[in-house]
């Protein structure tokens, strides 16, 4: 039977969540306004005052926030609170070159820690389970988020941080871990050591939390084989508050949306228009429930689809597709659209390891695109020409997917930096 | 006897080679015949050790990658046309030679060829039959 962590909103009808976004988002335009200089400015340049918002249906009269206000706005210009109501600090990775403080009251930090906990128990979360965090604890979300939200489940947490897999190792055979949360590329470095250590039959995992990464299907489906586990999406952002904005059930067919904190649209990133459910665009977030930073209408820059269609766990909260990744991640090369997330897809479809790394650069004036693999056991053989037809078949096959040439190169194993945190998946060096 | 050769992936960088080498040495593992086959990103470096099994505890500690293909060494006589002679032999039967180098020095009174033949119990019997002198691990100190 399902289990859920706060049933009453997970299942809540469409009428009930309505009328908490209604009298939730009235009450935080409010508390913006008076609280938020900066956003009270840009809502007076378009000649807005919180009596226009009445409720939902006027959310689309609101200003946008974006990364540039943050920068503008750093360090305390978007805070909600007076700094001695707050009690931590996150912050983004820093991967776009542009860090993000984020405020948190202990309101925050509780319901931030719910929505965690909600995905831990749609996981299969108990507190019978023994949960591993392997993701990074300190400014970054991951760790300090799943760490909150496993407390609250009961489970017995063993905080271990990113990094140092013979520890990992060591704990998860030896206190019988049976859910991991980490990054989808350490679980699947993990993988690869219980496979080459031989420890398969010594853990006890069921389910992995992998999050913070985009991450394909077909990487999903490897490391569920390569675990014996399910492997479940988690989404967030450091904006918002972390991980468990939107959090995957055992359908697996996209992340229910914690909406009675964060109220999601769909927008034409280059016209701005709201688009109706069901269209692909830029994911826009207000959060409703927050106190120390609360953002009105971010644009998170990821692109998906939003669903209401009915679910078989039988929660009402909206659904979103994994994203294709950030537009921040997406590269333009030679005026096509590059996701990572695609190429990884081809890799692992053609037997390569998700491991990879894509090097942009441009040379006499065109773009080029190389896709760096690690050699494995398992592809290499004594002949050369066995290996370069590989090779031809996933040059043409990363063809058929991205309408382009890109160069395969072959690397040695573990030369390309596993994450710890983030990986490294492009270095553009048209930028450098 | 076939004897097993040791194939390395190597990345095209300065050093590749030489850390293996050093390794190698290190380990006190004795090359009997090193060989690189290379493309402009990556080469197979295919190498006949003395000691395959202490050569490829090295090799995996190191993480490389690497794999053992049973290959020949036949004995040529050191006199013009001995390897054609040989070359002869296999072609006739259509073996074919998926790639050769020679083993360092002449031991034993030979020259001795490592080739990798596909079909390699076939060529041995072809060989012998035709006199060819295929050399032991024993004959080269492998083992």
């Amino acid at each position: 039977m399902e289990r859920y962590y706060q049933k009453e909103v997970e299942c809540a009808s469409r009428e009930e969540m309505v009328a908490l976004q209604n009298e939730r988002l009235v009450a935080q335009v409010k508390h913006v306004w008076e609280n938020v200089p900066y956003y009270r400015k840009k809502m007076e340049e378009k000649g807005l005052t919180p009596a226009d918002i009445k409720g939902i249906e006027d959310l689309h009269k609101l200003p946008f926030l974006t990364k540039d206000d943050l920068r503008d706005a750093y360090p305390y210009g978007l805070l909600g609170m007076p700094l001695k109501d707050c009690v931590r600090i996150q912050s983004t990775s820093g991967t776009t070159g542009k860090r993000v403080v984020a405020f948190y009251t202990q309101h925050d930090v509780d319901l931030w820690e719910d929505c965690c906990a909600r995905a831990i128990v749609a996981a299969g979360g108990t507190n019978e389970d023994v949960c591993q965090v392997a993701y990074g604890y300190g400014l970054f979300t991951g760790g300090p988020g799943l760490n909150g939200g496993s407390h609250k489940v009961g489970c017995l947490t063993l905080p271990m941080s990113s990094g140092n897999t013979d520890r990992q190792l060591q704990f998860m055979t030896d206190l019988g871990a049976t859910i991991i949360c980490c990054t989808p590329s350490y679980a699947e470095y993990l993988a690869e050591s219980i496979h080459e250590r031989g420890l398969r039959d010594q853990i006890k995992l069921k389910a992995g939390i992998f999050g913070a990464e985009a991450w394909s299907e077909e990487m999903r489906h490897d490391i569920e084989e390569k675990l014996g586990i399910k492997a479940y999406d988690i989404y967030g952002l450091t904006e918002t508050s972390g991980p468990g904005v939107a959090f995957e059930c055992n359908e697996q067919t996209g992340m229910h949306i914690n909406e009675d904190h964060f109220i999601a649209e769909i927008i034409d990133p280059d016209t701005l228009e709201v688009l109706p459910e069901g269209s692909q665009g830029e994911l826009v977030f207000t959060s409703i429930t927050k106190e120390g930073f609360p953002l009105l209408r971010y644009r998170t820059k990821d692109i998906t689809i939003l669903s209401r269609e009915k679910c078989s766990c039988g929660r009402t909260l909206v659904k979103m597709k994994k994203p294709m990744g950030r537009s921040d991640d997406m590269l333009i090369v030679k005026g096509v659209n590059v996701f990572p997330s695609q190429i990884e897809a081809v890799l692992l479809e053609n037997g390569y390891p998700a491991n990879y790394q894509i090097v942009v650069d441009r040379v006499n004036h065109s773009d080029t695109i190389e896709v760096l693999v690690e050699m494995t056991p398992e592809i290499f053989s004594d002949s050369l020409g066995k290996i370069t037809e590989m090779e031809k078949n996933l040059v043409s096959a990363l063809k058929a997917m991205l309408g382009i040439y890109a160069k395969v190169r072959l690397v040695d194993p573990k030369t390309i930096a596993r994450s710890e945190g983030k990986a490294v998946r492009v270095i553009d060096k048209r930028k450098i | 006897m076939a004897i097993n050769q040791i194939t390395v992936f190597l990345e095209n960088k300065a050093g590749a080679l030489l850390n293996v080498t050093k390794l190698l040495s290190e380990n006190k593992v004795d090359l009997r015949a090193i060989n690189i086959a290379e493309t402009t990103d990556y080469g197979l470096l295919r190498l006949i050790t003395a000691d395959n099994a202490a050569a490829e505890k090295v090799l995996k500690e190191e993480n490389l990658i690497f794999t053992e293909t049973p290959v020949l060494a036949v004995a040529i006589d050191d006199k013009p046309g001995a390897l054609s002679n040989v070359l002869e032999i296999l072609a006739k039967e259509n073996i074919d030679v998926h790639y050769m180098y020679s083993i360092f020095g002449h031991q034993n009174g030979y020259a001795y060829m490592i080739m990798q033949l596909g079909e390699t119990d076939k060529a041995t019997a072809l060989l012998k039959a035709n006199s060819v002198v295929i050399a032991e691990p024993r004959d080269l100190q492998i083992g």
